[in-house]
């Protein structure tokens, strides 16, 4: 059944600014340069023309979007318009008053990031001391009557306590536990040897996720996301080019995901000059990927081909140099032997010193870490 | 779930009616559901209120089935939709 193409989730980057500066942060690496932000006015009209395109959920991310002092505006128009609304936050500049607020303008989820359970374990990948407060503001959430989804990135340092990261979920009163790997794009590419798990490691937390899942079934959510450097196939990368999610930069380009803006050639166009429907349908950028044409083989006659859509582009790029590459994470890639030998180095392990989000991108260029 | 449970939208889940497919989605963090209008109709009536059995009666009489058959499918509906967490029940 073919179903008309439409974005059904709006990834509002209402800012690059973040207290924290996690060693995997999604952002790009240059991040800095893109410091200009949209005013409140066009981030409301950005909605409304997103609703009107078909979008029914709208994340609220970042870097960390309570840096904002119009939060509360995006909220309420975003409720007008019966968007599901999910404020993705660090929780570190929040006031309970201003939760509270949230709440009465009919915020629906509150997602918030816990980088371990051993304190001085979390405020190390965080490069902030934070995780105390964070439990506190975890506590609100569910005080205020809102569902929490809470979230931990794994990687090597952490991945062995995936069974106290979901009894501190069970305690929290989670309703959903994301256990997402880390996915090295970006500054997790960059510290790609600090973070990649053993597949032992990742085989045991797997273990565990499944069976909490099973416990919990009905109560709370329990997500497990593999790397993907240890899967057989690549992902669906948002599910597909263009296909179901817009992504807005803090100073408004449109993207199909989080870091298309890193790859070379392509045309993105802004919410500032022209309408979004618009952009959806014909901007370049979008096309570029859409459907299968720009496939090469082996994706081109593979049968998973609408399963995974040939993968993440930006890992093709940032691993290859050649965005229209098969995913090298898939074992019919060309370059999957990119792949094999960062795991082999994982299997060794030694320890590596960690690289911290900053505004000035890192002296290493994410290509020059990956090989 | 049993006739006398009294079922409810989980906090996190929220009815939608979609102008784009005409259906309700039944939306939840990163996730959605487009419902067909029978799911729609049982989980419009998820209020922590009306009983299971008395959904049952309103939608037999709506779609003139008769009950028992209507009964196992709104049961089973209901229980899916409970281990997916996205209704819970008060008794």
């Amino acid at each position: 059944m073919s179903e008309p193409v439409r974005p059904y989730t709006l990834v509002a980057e209402l800012t690059y600014k973040c207290p924290l500066r996690c060693v995997y942060c999604s952002n790009p690496l240059d991040y800095g340069r893109h410091a200009r932000e949209l005013d409140t006015a066009t981030w409301l009209r950005v909605f409304r023309e997103a609703e009107e395109l078909g979008v029914v959920q709208l994340n609220l991310t970042g870097g960390e979007p309570l840096v904002r002092d119009d939060l509360e505006a995006i909220i309420s128009e975003a409720r007008r318009l019966d968007l599901y609304t999910n404020l993705i936050t660090s929780g570190i500049p929040l006031r309970r008053e201003r939760l509270a607020r949230f709440r009465e303008l009919g915020l629906d989820n509150v997602q918030i990031s816990i980088q371990d359970t051993v304190p001085a374990a979390s405020d190390r990948i965080a490069g902030l001391r934070s995780f105390d407060r964070k439990l506190e503001i975890a506590g609100w959430v569910k005080e205020l009557g809102f569902p929490l989804t809470l979230n931990t990135v794994l990687h090597r340092e952490n991945l062995d306590r995936v069974d106290e990261v979901v009894e501190l979920a069970e305690r929290l009163g989670a309703d959903r536990l994301e256990l997402a790997n880390a996915q090295y794009v970006g500054w997790a590419l960059t510290n790609r040897a600090a973070l990649l798990p053993t597949r032992e490691q990742l085989d045991r937390a797997r273990a565990v996720a499944g069976e909490a899942r099973r416990r919990l079934r009905g109560r709370m959510e329990v997500l497990f996301v593999t790397p993907d450097y240890y899967a057989e196939f690549p992902k669906a990368c948002m599910d597909g080019w263009g296909r179901r999610f817009i992504v807005i930069t803090p100073d408004g380009l449109v993207l199909p995901c989080h870091a298309a803006h890193t790859l070379p050639g392509l045309e993105f166009d802004s919410v500032t000059t022209r309408p979004l429907d618009e952009i959806w349908g014909d901007s370049p950028g979008f096309s570029a990927f859409r459907g299968e044409a720009w496939m090469p083989e082996p994706c081109r006659s593979c049968d998973r081909r609408e399963l995974d859509f040939g993968g993440c582009r930006c890992q093709a790029f940032h691993l290859t140099g050649n965005a229209a590459a098969t995913d090298p994470v898939c074992g019919l890639a060309p370059d999957h032997g990119l792949i094999e030998t960062a795991r082999q180095a994982a299997a060794e392990a030694r320890p590596v010193p960690l690289v911290y989000r900053s505004s000035r991108a890192p002296a290493i260029s994410p290509s020059a870490s990956a090989t | 779930m049993d006739a006398l449970s009294r079922p409810r939208l989980a906090s996190k889940a929220r009815l939608r009616f979609d102008r784009k497919s005409s259906r309700y989605m039944l939306l939840y963090p990163e996730r959605g559901l487009v419902l067909n209008p029978t799911a729609a109709d049982v989980l419009q009536r998820c209020d922590g209120e009306r009983t299971v059995g008395s959904i049952v009666e309103e939608l037999a009489q709506k779609y003139g089935h008769e009950p028992p058959v209507v009964e196992r499918e709104v049961m089973d509906f209901l229980q899916t939709m409970a281990d997916r967490g996205l209704v819970r029940t008060a008794v």
